[in-house]
Parts: structure tokens; sequence; C-alpha cells
């Protein structure tokens, strides 16, 4: 293109005048529109990281049970057998706000060619979703919209949606976040990496047609709202799952055999970033020859081709001789196959179209000397503790209740998992609901648990707890199933990180996540950093999404949430102390929404968290669940509700006020349920082990009583909690 | 008063299932098919009165709820 660059066409492509000079000086020479646009998808922040690099490389990401971690499509971890766990979240927040159904359809899409791009089949989809207050205009739309795309994609491909997370706060009006995470399971000898290697091999194109989709949508992805928003909606791209599935069959039919060696999902500024990264690690050049890309319409310029982000696409290095076999295979799938180009010894990135050399440039510069910021950050002032006598108590235990299990927070969810099929694969042993999503390996007897955790609010009251928090809390929803938390993946969604205070709370954030991580054995495997998301400078809440994933042995070795029968004891393993800072009944009850979060104790959560693991594999518990959001009591009810069961509580002499006790948010605690014959046998291994164990009553008749008076009917109880989303969503 | 109203995508966005027809159609043995576009037709009966102002209801509809303006182009037909 004849277009020449003024500073105004660097500014459109979200390159600041600082960035533009260094091209300037390695190329030597000015960039041409398509050059310049190459440049901006790898240096934007969603592909080079500028911001973030140097506080994620501090994360723990190794461990023996890591076989590849960040830096590839996709995170790998053993599960024995001589299988792994390959599994990474991503999130899809811009392109979900603009067009929720696309926007979050293809989110799930691409989040599930990262996993099957690395060999292996995908077996559960989880989500982690963020949507402003329900009183917010756009809030119900956005909800509609986003849960039907992520359920539309995900059944017609035919992967189950097992799990996740939804909340609602102010803080996302302007910014919703649809995290999508994927799990997948392969053999560890058919795991496949993105690094090129050989000169002269063919580099394959496969998928769907290439079309103007989403061009620059990566850009925009790093780049704020601002009231003129809306006209950046034709860069939202259409998902296809139909053409996935057929991708998904080819890819893994193709892995069967050698001919693969090297393979990258196209995903933001599909072919530059797939072509880039495949060229750079191989420490190889490439050259394409876009005269062979297949294209969806007429006429589509080298610019528009190399950022094109339409779905459904992979970018492959095949063995030579395996190439006709692999076309057979493609077209057998009714999907385009091209040789689009090959690798090189040059170390530089070639693009020809229409008989014409339209890009060259060094692959070193593109991939690795993109900027890398050391943001200046300023930590979150410190929150003060909000002692428990600073909030009333209720003197309506049963309304309160009521009211925290039937409002936005922590109401049934039925009305979103419902439209996902969860069973699809025959291998769900554990629906949503739960603690944590249980998939048995097929055919054997393990089974992969796994959740998605954060608690913003306590994320922006401070950082670094938050941050750990996160962390523990999806370790105890992995252990309260009975599984052994393996490894984590992040979705790191954060405000404008040129903002000191923003930085701050990344910062204080990674800190806190890398503390828990090395502290309960969770290395980071893979993730992704969204930044940016502010409109009008308001900033969304700290949200670090954490994907976490863990391995059960033996899948007939798992508790639930439910009560299972009349007569079993509830215990509260763990420390209570009656901390309401941040708690729900603090903001929802009460309306104070100071005060710091409950600190996390990771040696208290590590010893809690083994000891409940090994009562459940010993078959001590009927029953178990972690505490979290609301605390003791919103647990107990979450349990009666999903046995159908009510309990007989009565208050520990040594309690505290009854409100902290009840709703405090204390970390490191789980409820678990033991028949009166084991119950023995628990509390001495506990003893043993120095675990507190308060007893706090038994499972009996269809209401839950404390100290002999009535708080709630189950049945009362159910309908507010089952009632809150069909009649929100009806509106 | 009849509004015949065509809903289709906007030129350059992926219709799977266009592309799904197109395939059937080649499946069936019907050659030539090169590319295939769907859309969808509504037709709503209106209260006779004002065009102008009939219109511009229309429009608010298509806007609203009938297309999807993000990725989809609409006309309207109005017929006395």
């Amino acid at each position: 293109m004849r277009v020449s660059v003024t500073p105004e066409i660097v500014a459109a492509h979200g390159l600041k005048p600082d960035e533009y000079a260094h091209i300037l000086r390695v190329l030597n020479r000015e960039p041409n529109l398509t050059e310049l646009g190459i440049f901006s998808a790898m240096w934007n922040e969603h592909c080079s990281y500028k911001s973030s690099r140097v506080w994620l490389r501090t994360m723990p990401t190794t461990g023996p049970q890591v076989v590849c971690g960040p830096g590839e499509n996709a995170g790998v971890v053993d599960i024995g057998d001589g299988q792994v766990a390959i599994f990474k979240m991503e999130s899809h927040n811009h392109p979900s706000f603009i067009e929720p159904y696309q926007g979050a359809a293809t989110g799930v899409g691409g989040i599930m060619r990262d996993v099957f791009t690395m060999g292996a089949r995908p077996v559960a989809n989880l989500n982690a979703l963020r949507f402003g207050a329900p009183d917010h205009a756009r809030t119900r739309h956005l909800v509609y919209g986003v849960v039907a795309g992520i359920g539309g994609y995900g059944n017609c491909i035919g992967v189950p949606t097992v799990g996740g997370e939804v909340n609602f706060d102010a803080g996302y009006n302007g910014n919703i976040l649809v995290n999508a995470m994927c799990i997948g399971i392969a053999d560890a000898s058919k795991v496949f990496y993105s690094t090129a290697s050989g000169i002269g091999n063919p580099v394959v194109y496969v998928g769907s047609k290439t079309g103007r989709d989403g061009i620059h949508g990566a850009s925009m992805a790093s780049a704020e709202f601002d009231e003129n928003s809306e006209e950046k909606r034709p860069t939202v791209q259409v998902g296809d799952p139909f053409t996935e599935k057929l991708l998904l069959e080819a890819c893994l039919e193709l892995m069967a055999g050698d001919a693969v060696i090297a393979i990258q999902d196209m995903g933001a500024a599909g072919l530059t970033c797939s072509a880039v990264e495949m060229a750079s690690k191989g420490g190889l050049g490439l050259l394409l020859d876009l005269d062979k890309v297949p294209c969806r319409e007429a006429g589509m310029t080298a610019y528009e081709m190399m950022l094109s982000e339409s779905q459904e696409r992979m970018l492959m290095v095949l063995h030579p001789d395996r190439t006709d076999a692999a076309r057979a295979i493609f077209e057998r799938w009714e999907l385009d196959f091209a040789i689009v180009g090959e690798t090189t010894d040059t170390g530089r990135f070639i693009i020809r179209h229409q008989g014409e050399t339209v890009a060259d440039l060094p692959v070193d510069v593109l991939a690795e000397q993109a900027p890398v910021y050391q943001r200046p950050w300023t930590p979150t002032p410190p929150a003060p503790y909000l002692p428990a006598k600073e909030i009333p108590d209720t003197d309506d235990l049963g309304a309160t209740l009521a009211r925290l299990m039937g409002g936005p927070h922590l109401a049934s969810r039925r009305w979103i998992w419902e439209q996902y099929d969860h069973m699809v694969m025959g291998d769900t042993i554990q629906r949503p609901g739960g603690d944590a999503a249980v998939v048995r390996v097929h055919n054997s007897r393990k089974g992969i648990a796994a959740t998605t955790d954060v608690t913003p609010r306590y994320c922006a009251a401070a950082p670094k707890e938050g941050g750990k928090q996160a962390i523990a809390e999806a370790f105890r929803n992995l252990c309260a199933v009975g599984a052994k938390p393996l490894a984590v993946t992040d979705c790191l969604n954060f405000g404008n990180p040129e903002r000191p205070e923003i930085m701050g709370q990344f910062v204080g954030c990674i800190e806190g996540i890398s503390e828990a991580c090395i502290a309960l054995d969770m290395p980071i495997v893979s993730g992704n950093v969204s930044l940016y998301n502010e409109t009008s400078g308001v900033a969304i809440p700290p949200t670090p999404a954490i994907g976490a994933i863990g391995l059960l042995a033996d899948v007939d070795k798992m508790a639930t949430v439910a009560f299972k029968q009349d007569g079993d004891e509830i215990f509260v393993i763990g420390e209570t102390q009656g901390h309401l800072g941040q708690s729900l009944y603090a903001r929802e009850i009460a309306g104070r929404k100071d005060g710091a979060p409950p600190p996390v104790d990771l040696a208290a959560e590590r010893r809690n968290g083994d000891f409940i693991r090994s009562q459940i594999i010993a078959g001590n518990v009927a029953a178990a669940h972690d505490i979290s959001d609301g605390g003791l009591l919103v647990a107990i009810a979450e349990m009666a509700l999903a046995g159908g069961l009510g309990c007989m509580l009565s208050l520990p002499r040594n309690a505290g006020p009854r409100h902290g006790f009840l709703f405090g948010e204390d970390q490191a605690r789980y409820i678990a349920c033991v028949s009166p014959q084991k119950a023995q046998a628990m509390i001495a291994a506990a003893q043993e082990k120095n675990v507190p164990v308060t007893r706090f009553g038994s499972v009996a008749g269809r209401d839950i009583v404390l100290d002999g008076k009535l708080v709630h009917s189950v049945a009362g109880l159910r309908s507010a909690h089952e009632n809150w989303f069909p009649a929100y969503m009806e509106g | 008063m009849k509004a015949r109203i065509h809903i289709t995508l906007k030129k350059g966005v992926l219709d799977p299932q266009g592309k799904a027809i197109a395939n059937a159609l080649s499946h069936l043995g019907f050659d030539g098919v090169e590319e295939v576009r769907q859309g969808k037709y509504i037709e709503i009966d209106l209260a006779d009165g004002d065009k102008a102002q009939a219109r511009a209801k229309l429009d608010a509809m298509c806007a609203q709820l009938l297309a999807n303006t993000v990725i989809e182009n609409y006309t309207v037909e109005l017929q006395a």
C-alpha cells in the first residue's frame, strides 16, 4: 500500500512515539503500512505483555508436575499413567462487551483451540464472568448474550461447560469480564509445541478462510473504551463452532502421525502472531506468500490478511514428505489446506503479495524486542481492620440469611448452567453447583477437578491478601472434593497500567498469588493479562481470576457439598475468628464497604486442606464444603439446599460475636459432615495434625435450626435462592 | 399498513449458516454455487397512520430488537 506513515497513523495503531522511534532505529528506514500493522499487533499490550512482563517473570512456574509452563499455547501438567492435562484461561472482555454473543462464543472457541493445538482433546470448559450492577441498563442484555454465546459454542462443539463463577458489581458497568478456561487431556508422548525447526519446511494454513474479521481486535483489546467505542463495532468476529469441531478432529487425526513439526493457533492478530512466534521460537526466518492464503472476500490487502482475526484457523510447520497425507486429512474434513510459505535461515519475516515484497522485518525484533516497561506503581493504602463489634448483629437471622442467599452474589446460577450442556461426553462426575467440577479421565478411575476463583472486593481492599485468597480459595475448592491441587492458570484483569495506583494493584495481586502458589504447591502454567479495562477513567476492581485443576486418583472417593442423612455430625474445620471486614454481610446487610479483607494464613490453608482431603480419601467424610463468600451459615445453607435436608446447630461456647461467627469470612475453613460412627476417628486425626475442629451440630429435619430456634426452612430458602436469577432475567 | 423487513449480515461478516447451505447444495449435486448468504425476512402489520412516523417506529424496532446492528443490516419496505 502506498500510504506514507504519519504520526496520526502511528498513534491510531496504538504505538507511542518512542516505540515508533525504536522501530525506525532497528529498521533504519520507515516501515510501510503493512509493516506498521505487524509491529502494532506484535507490540501491543495483548501480545507483548509490555507492562506486565517484568512482574510475570517473578511468578512460580515450575514443579515436578509441570511438563510445560507459560509461553506455549497452554500449560501442560502430568496426571500420571503417561497422560497430561493441558489447560489455560483467557480473557475475551472487550469483544464480549461490544457483541456479547459472538464475543463470548469466540472466546470459548479461542481457548479450546489453544488446548487442542497442543494435541489434547478438550474435556471441560469453565467460565469466570463479571457483570455490572444488576440494575445497570446494559447488564441484563450482556448476561443474556454472553451466556447464550458460551452455551452456543460449547454445546455445538460437544465439550461440556462444567463450572465457573459469576459476579455482579457496579465496577464492571462499563467493562464486563469474560474469562474462558478449557482443559484437555493428551498422551504425554503426543504433546505438540510451537517451535518451528528445519529450513525449507512448508508453512501450512488450515481451517477456515480469512475474511476481514476483527481487524485490529488485539489492538482494540489494549485500548481504553471511550464514549465513541460503539464505532469500533465492525471489528467483532463471528464464530463457527461446527468448523471448529472439524478442525479439532482433523488436527487430532493429523497429530496421531508424525507430520507436525510445530503448530500454533491463529488467535489475536492471527497470521502475524502465529507466524512470528513459531519462527522466533525456532530461531528461524519465515517466508509467507499471501497469494496462497484462502480468502473469503475478494480484494483483501496484505495489511488486512496479516491482521485478520478470522476464527477457526491454524498455522503449522510440517515435514515436507508428509504434506500430501496431511492435505488429504484436511480435505476429507472439508477444511482449507494451503501451503503458504516456508521456513528460512534468514531470521527475517518476509511477506510476498501479488509479486511484491510487502514486508521484510527481523523476526527477533518483532518477537523479543517489544518494549518492556517498568511502570511506576504506588501500593494500595492498607485498609484498617474492621472489628465485628462495629457492625450490628441482625435481629432476624432467617431474613438476613434469605436476603444473602437470594441476592445477586449468592443466588443459584442454575439459570446460567442449565443453558450449558454440562453432561456431554459422559464423564461429568460433579456438575455445576458444587465446590469444584469433576470430570472423569475417560476409561479410567481418575478424575480432574476444576474451579475458577477470585474475590475482587478483597483484591480492591488489599491486593496482596486478595491475590493470596484467590489461590487459597481455588486450593480449598479442589481439596473439598478430595482432589490434590496440581497447577494454576491465571487471567489477570486490571485497569490502565499507566496509572500508578492500578499498577500497584497489579503488583500487589501478583505478589500475593506468587506467595500462595509456592506455599500451596500450585505453580502457574499458563494465563493471560487483560489491561486497560476501564471506561472514561474508571477502572474495574482488580480481578486476577484463577483457574485451577486438581487430580483425584479415584472418582469414587470424591466428596460433594450435599447433606447426606439425618444424624451426620457437622464440624467446622479450621479456626473461626469472626472476621467481617469485606464480608458479604458487612457490605450487603450492614452497608459497610470499608475494612481489611480476611487475612490468609497459608500454612493453615495447607494443613487444613491436606487434612480434609486425606479424610475424604479415607472415607470418613459424608459431605464437605469450603467456607468462603457469605461465611459459615451460608455454607451450611448451601449444603442443606443441595441435600434437601435441614440441621440442628448450636453456637459453640467461645464463638464470640454471633454475626462474626456465622457470617465472618475467615479463610482456611471447611465444613465436614461425618457419620457418628466415624466422628471420633476424624477428631483424633485432626488433633494429631493440629487442625482445629469445632462441632457445630448435626443434620436433621427439613429446617435450619440454631440453638433451638428456627432460622429458616430449607424449602423457603430454596425458593429465595432459585428465584432470583430467573426473575431478574425476565426483568 | 404492511412492513416487509429484510435483515442480512453486513458485508464481510462470516455467515456459517450460509456456508452450510452452500455445502449442502453442492453435496446435493447443484453445480456452480459460489457463495450463499442468508438472512431473515419479517412482516409486520401496523395500524394505519402517518408513514414517516411508522418508518421511524420500524427503524427503532430494528435497532432495538429485530436486527443485531453490530453485525447486521436491515431494509424496511412499507406498503399502504
